[in-house]
């Protein structure tokens, strides 16, 4: 491995990799400078405004604009039929998730309406507040359909189905098995088993979705400015769909109000915005406003799991049995789709621990609601939740203390390369140094002595801990091999300008992550250079090398081991210069701080910006035949492995008020091992914000849904999402077991806080309610829902029977499985 | 539809005069009117602070407040308290804290913050959270906000008085 990345290294020059360097990109943003897609006004520009379904399920008889279109400031209004002969529909499949399956989707439907929400005709006015005004001129004739709403009866032969072509409302199914699951459980010394639910989210970007696209009928190219996690995916959906070259599509993606998953999907409406830009010949921007963000913005992680897990006498796990449903809206979103999310729960369940025998059973369903996809941490908040509350379960079932049952089961540190059950291949990880810091870190005994003191005065206080995997660095394995054009690899340019500065260009994405600054850092060491004299561009498809973007915790890991690559090729190129210009071999010589000095003694023979302006003005000085190439490009993807697993483990500290339910957030730590730290100051707040993310699901946010299918949430008055004063403070640490795959050894960051803290909170809160022997499983845990399980308050529609729990001894009895004695079994309805 | 209003008022130390839609809100003034962009949207509900501004000293919500009831407001936006350093402090040690990630909510928790400082300057941070509990931000988790400003606090207390 390169010594540019020893990180004992952090006092000479250039050594920026593990050091916490403040953001460049920050100093305009904390000035009001920053510049997002709403930000940009074009001449000629005009503003579209959606009409959205009022109804979960409709058949369209009629549209009638001619009132719109008498509005003052009104230009056109499109329908579905409309713009269909000027898109190609999609249909978001996986073939490597086999047998998924799903329906032709257009920018704007063309005989129904699937969703409440989902946008209907566009009405292109010169300003969004005239378009507005207009949409409520759009004349619709419905005829209501029989919603889908609940996924747990979308499957039976009673159920209307969405899309007749495909037969039934099943998009995919999948079942994961290894070992003898049935034989391990009938030999079990302790099953315990629950219900789980993890309710619909949103993401909540706080700038919303904004999209404003151009184009030139001269030149025949589209222009996109876009709010996009992946700028050249889609760039290739706009060119595909409306059939144009890539060539003749740029999109451009400046700053970005937050994405965590939300703004790397293709929304139709979105589409729809560019095809009427090109069917208008002038600019046209689509900024959502906040209640058509909670309607048509990606939802996600609506399941239902039943789970169980066998114990033997020793408080070893030996099985787990999960049986997922999820309900994913009238579509799988493309083109990622939006069966992955379960895949990834079917994946990722039981991910820490050492036990054989897995059976775990996923079943998505279509139904009217709002589309579902990759939200921050894609199903590992799902698994993570499932696996955790079976583990504190079990541990209270044989008598064990939570740590020590996690000790006991957790993969040993040394044990690795190995598999889990569920095929996950991990090159190392660390659980048992995670866990050993993170008992240190919260003084573990000591919070427990003062759980116990506060319970004799009635004050019930709880720890839960929640120990994580999370799949970081994704292969062509995650999307490239079910067809889908979405890069794995990543590239990165990195040239040498006349006055010695750096420029770099990469495939990744900036959302706020800190990725500019990562890739400056990198770059700034592998060059040699001064951090400053080091500018990286992202977001433009033509000026940036092809890649995938920012998502899946893929910057660092992906684009940042690219920018590695190039600027140790660019030094090496520059060195080769050097030597000819100074009359030595190049090997003798070295860049540091943007001089060129000899290697042993450090004694500096030129300034980098003395070797750029001979190369470009005074290259008739040089000898002929030496190359001079001062711009060097790499590129990066993994090979070995499917992903680079991270893992972690998080504790939470809060307080259960048993009279109103309500959950009082006390403390939070979080040890996690994302192979080598780049910035520690970044990482951290990217473990901190994805942890307060987590916790919002667990405690508040939820997308809630009537009976007949209509969204019940429209602002942030009713979807309530983390404020300052309800989170706690957050302690973060690391063990750092960095990649062989890559010189960097860095994985990712950005979803291990959200994929553990919606686990960590449940068993606290579940903790706390021990003295009371009840539990809760739904999330979130709102008060209603503590009282509930507390027997304090009925339970209401459409709340399941979430603190059903029990625990059986079939070994005991000598039955196996459903027929096991019960010993226990908490029901409160 | 709508009445036009002509107003005349102080943007950022300067006179502005425009004739506005009554409908028009303060943010939607800033922003399409005059350019100012750092002031920005995010429900347009009143709730998640992304378009504070002050309005005669005091910090308000802009999408709340309809540019038609300004005239001889004085006004001030991430842009004007940028220009005048008042914050210079608060902005770096929210650079250096890294206490903004994207950037979106940061001009309205800036300005909240400070409306803060102004009132009490030695908060704890219980009590900064409480007064930033207005406005959103889904990326830092908080955490960083709380201690840029707790930072500022200590630096501007350490500082001897005028």
């Amino acid at each position: 491995m390169s010594d540019i990345i020893d990180p004992k290294s952090v006092d000479r020059p250039n050594s920026y990799i593990g050091r916490s360097v403040p953001r460049p990109n920050a100093k305009t943003l904390v000035e009001g400078q920053g510049r997002y897609v709403d930000d940009i006004v074009l001449p000629r520009m005009v503003h579209v405004a959606f009409l959205r379904s009022p109804h979960a399920h409709a058949k369209i008889l009629a549209i009638d604009a001619t009132a719109a279109l008498l509005s003052p400031g009104v230009l056109r209004v499109f329908t579905g039929a409309d713009l269909s002969p000027h898109c190609e529909p999609w249909v978001a499949t996986l073939a490597h998730l086999k047998g998924m399956k799903s329906a032709p989707q257009h920018p704007l439907p063309l005989e129904r309406a699937t969703w409440v929400g989902e946008a209907l005709a566009a009405v292109v006015a010169d300003s969004r507040a005239a378009a507005e005004d207009a949409v409520a001129h759009v004349r619709v004739d419905y005829e209501p359909l029989p919603a889908v709403v609940d996924m747990e009866g979308a499957l039976l032969a009673t159920t209307p189905v969405i899309h007749a072509e495909l037969g039934d409302n099943l998009c995919f199914q999948r079942v994961n098995e290894a070992g003898q699951v049935e034989a391990a459980f009938a030999q079990a010394h302790k099953i315990v088993e629950a219900t789980f639910y993890s309710g619909r989210h949103t993401g909540l970007t706080i700038e919303p979705r904004s999209i404003l696209v151009d184009f030139n009928r001269a030149s025949g190219r589209l222009t996109v400015y876009h709010s996009t996690q992946a700028p050249h995916m889609m760039q290739g959906v706009f060119a595909k769909h409306m059939r144009l070259s890539e060539g003749d599509v740029r999109v451009i993606c400046g700053d970005v109000g937050g994405s965590y998953g939300i703004k790397v999907h293709v929304y139709p409406d979105e589409v729809a915005v560019a095809v009427i830009a090109k069917l208008m010949g002038r600019p046209v921007k689509f900024i959502a406003d906040r209640l058509e963000s909670f309607a048509s913005d990606i939802h996600a992680r609506d399941h239902r799991i039943r789970a169980r897990m066998a114990v033997d006498a020793a408080g070893r796990i030996t099985a787990i049995d999960v049986d997922d449903l999820t309900g994913i809206g009238p579509y799988s979103v493309y083109p990622r789709t939006s069966a992955v999310e379960a895949n990834q729960v079917v994946n990722l369940v039981g991910g820490p621990y050492d036990f054989a025998n897995l059976r775990a059973r996923t079943t998505v369903v279509f139904q009217n609601k709002t589309p579902t996809c990759q939200y921050r941490a894609v199903g590992h908040p799902i698994a993570t939740a499932v696996t955790e509350g079976l583990v504190d379960l079990a541990a209270e079932a044989v008598g064990l203390d939570p740590v020590d049952f996690r000790r006991r089961n957790l993969m040993k540190d040394g044990s690795y390369p190995r598999a889990s059950p569920a095929g996950m291949k991990f090159e190392g990880l660390s659980h048992e140094a995670s866990l050993a810091k993170l008992v240190s870190m919260m003084d573990y005994p000591a919070l427990r002595s003062e759980q116990q003191r506060l319970r004799q005065q009635g004050i019930y206080r709880g720890i839960g801990i929640a120990s994580f995997i999370e799949l970081t660095n994704p292969s062509p394995f995650m999307y490239g091999v079910g067809g889908a054009r979405i890069s794995a690899q990543d590239g990165c340019s990195v040239r040498i300008d006349p006055d010695g500065s750096v420029v770099a260009a990469s495939g990744v994405t900036e959302q706020g992550q800190g990725t500019e600054a990562i890739l400056r850092q990198i770059v700034a060491e592998a060059v040699g250079v001064a951090i400053a004299n080091v500018r990286v561009i992202t977001g433009d498809t033509l000026i940036t090398p092809y890649g995938g973007g920012t998502w899946a915790c893929r910057g660092a890991g992906i684009g940042g081991e690219a920018a590695l690559r190039a600027g140790l090729a660019l030094k090496q190129a520059a060195l080769q210069v050097a030597g000819a210009m100074l009359q030595t071999g190049g090997d003798a010589l070295d860049l540091v701080d943007g001089q060129i000095v000899e290697r042993r003694s450090g004694l500096a023979r030129m300034p980098l910006a003395e070797l750029a302006r001979i190369v470009y003005f005074r290259g008739d000085t040089l000898p002929p035949d030496l190359p001079r190439e001062l711009m060097q490009t790499r590129h990066f993807s993994t090979k070995e492995y499917p992903f680079a697993f991270t893992n972690g483990v998080q504790a939470c500290w809060l307080e259960v008020d048993v009279d109103t339910g309500a959950v009082r957030l006390l403390k939070h730590w979080c040890v996690e091992d994302c192979g080598r730290v780049i910035n520690p100051l970044l990482v951290d707040d990217q473990v901190r914000g994805g942890i307060v993310q987590g916790l919002g699901g667990a405690l508040f946010e939820h997308c809630i849904y009537s009976p007949e299918g209509q969204l019940l949430v429209g602002s942030m008055a009713d979807y309530l999402v983390p404020m300052a004063a309800e989170m706690p403070d957050i302690e973060v640490g690391h063990v750092e077991t960095p990649t062989k795959e890559s010189l960097l050894g860095a994985k990712g960051a950005g979803e291990a806080g959200t994929a553990g803290a919606p686990a960590a909170a449940m068993n606290a809160i579940n903790d706390a309610l021990r003295p009371f022997a009840v539990k809760v499983f739904a999330q979130p845990f709102t008060p209603e829902r503590i009282l509930a399980a507390l027997g304090k308050v009925p339970t209401r529609w459409p709340e399941p029977a979430q603190s059903a729990f029990r625990t059986t001894s079939p070994a005991k009895t000598g039955a196996a499985g459903a027929a096991g004695h019960h010993s226990r079994l908490f029901r409160r309805t | 539809m709508s009445t036009a209003v002509d107003i005349c008022l102080t943007i950022n130390g300067e006179r502005v005069s425009r004739r506005v839609e009554a409908r028009r809100h303060l943010v939607d003034f800033l922003r399409l009117d005059l350019g100012f962009m750092g002031t920005r949207t995010g429900c347009e509900h009143g709730m998640c602070g992304a378009c504070t501004v002050r309005v005669n000293g005091k910090i308000v919500r802009g999408c709340l407040l309809l540019a038609a009831t300004l005239d001889g407001a004085d006004v001030e936006t991430i842009e004007g308290v940028s220009q005048s350093g008042e914050m210079r402090d608060l902005q770096d040690a929210f650079i250096a804290r890294n206490a903004c990630q994207c950037g979106y909510c940061t001009p309205g928790m800036l300005l909240t913050a400070a409306d803060l400082l102004s009132v009490n300057p030695r908060p704890t941070r219980a009590q900064i959270r409480e007064h930033l509990s207005g406005n959103y931000c889904r990326c830092t988790g908080y955490h960083a906000i709380i201690d840029a400003v707790e930072a500022t606090a200590a630096r501007r207390n350490a500082e001897p008085g005028p």
